[in-house]
């Protein structure tokens, strides 16, 4: 490659990568203070759906072996 | 002053200006917002089932939305696919090349795909009398190290040739490349409304995409090292990351920053896969030294760990009804947890 060909694409990569400073510079952040509230507040109101979180009866553990039955 | 010396300079001007709204926007940490939250309590889980078959190790696995079945991916050439209430083999996929580095199960459960060191994704028909493939999508130039299903005709991938693209099954082309990252590509995962996706790659970077109109939105650094898992938090607000720097992080979406990291002294081993239960309350991480750790999302404290395995935890994953939690090892075990 030509060193005028690799200089023009080195310009072409830095204004890209410009191009995408710029686009992430210009979001809005909200606070880390409400961010973790909500992330808070997700957990809190789906811990009672959560089997791992929660444990599962025997009887719900589709996993579970199903012991033998003996007949007495 | 050239113009390659004033990108340079306004790149980090742009540098500087998103590292101090950051700061701005960090009044306070997670573990320290959550200071008041009852501790998550000890998670003590049974192997339930351990599921024997593959003849190598085992590289990657994937729930079915049934919550039921599985994929997973063995460097023995074959794809397996279980039915994890019997621990009964349903089918056994060979496969072209057997270095193989991920699968994946559409959510429709009709398709599954596998790919790795081919450069391709191969797709293929579960529900054909003789699982047949259906495309060979062939156009990365460098390892497929993920693969992720929108629908029954579209897939995204993740490369080692530093892109990630959305194909269309159908015609076997990509319909959209996704084009920033300067490091290999490890992992990625669909956001819960499925217009966003995330990618972690060896530049210790991970970055959110639109999936309709192919722009990175957003990057998030922190790590030190290759990022080799990352998952959504379940409300779509938060991504979680694994790193051969032997932490997890969360960053949050819209607060555009790391806000916790899972990490102790004792752990030296890198991060190979996670997953998240159901709540989000709960992570998963599967490391280099055999173990699983489990950690509170929202502490930052360690409050489990899964051991069982004589080798390396490659993949983890939790169905959709968070049931359970899958491991696979390069031991050629999977086992699942409860």
């Amino acid at each position: 490659m030509s060193s005028k060909l690799q200089s023009s694409n080195n310009i072409a990569q830095a204004r890209r990568t410009v191009q995408q400073l710029k686009l992430e510079a210009n979001i809005e952040r909200i606070k880390v203070s409400k961010a973790s509230a909500d992330l808070m507040n997700y957990c809190g109101e789906h811990a009672k759906y959560d089997p791992l979180l929660m444990g599962i009866p025997a009887s719900e553990n589709p996993f579970k072996d199903k012991k033998p039955c003996t007949i007495l | 002053m050239g113009e390659m010396d004033q990108m340079k300079k306004e790149a980090e001007g742009l540098k500087s200006q998103i590292e101090a709204a950051r700061k701005a926007a960090a009044d306070t940490t997670l573990a320290d917002a959550a200071s008041g939250v009852a501790p998550a309590p000890r998670v003590q889980l049974k192997t339930r089932k351990t599921l024997k078959g593959h003849l190598a190790k085992i590289y990657a696995m994937h729930w079915a939305t049934d919550c039921r079945l599985m994929v997973s991916a063995s460097q023995d050439g074959k794809l397996i696919i279980w039915d994890a209430f019997s621990g009964n083999k349903i089918n056994a996929v060979p496969l072209k090349s057997s270095w193989v580095m991920t699968c994946a199960y559409a959510p429709s459960g009709n398709l599954v795909a596998s790919g790795g060191l081919d450069n391709m994704c191969t797709v293929y028909n579960l529900k054909t009398p003789v699982v047949k493939t259906v495309k060979e999508l062939d156009a990365h130039t460098g390892y497929l190290s993920c693969a992720r299903f929108l629908s029954d005709t579209e897939i995204l991938t993740a490369s080692g040739d530093t892109t990630c693209a959305l194909w269309d099954i159908e015609t076997g082309k990509q319909k959209t490349v996704f084009l920033n990252h300067v490091g290999d590509c490890m992992c990625l995962a669909l956001s819960p409304d499925m217009n966003m996706f995330i990618s972690g790659a060896c530049d210790s970077l991970a970055k959110l995409w639109d999936i309709r109109d192919g722009t990175c939105k957003q990057t998030f650094q922190g790590h030190t090292s290759d990022i080799n898992a990352i998952s959504f938090f379940p409300s779509g607000n938060a991504v979680v990351t694994g790193s051969d720097d032997c932490t997890c992080k969360m960053y949050d979406l819209r607060s555009d920053q790391e806000v916790i990291s899972y990490q102790d002294a004792q752990l030296n081993s890198g991060v190979t896969s996670l997953a998240l239960s159901v709540s989000g309350r709960l992570i998963f991480a599967g490391y280099d030294d055999f173990n699983c750790n489990i950690w509170d999302s929202l502490k930052g404290e360690k409050v489990g760990v899964l051991s069982g395995h004589d080798n390396r935890v490659s993949c983890t994953g939790v169905p959709q009804d968070g049931m359970c939690v899958c491991t696979g090892s390069w031991d050629s075990f999977l086992k699942i947890w409860n």
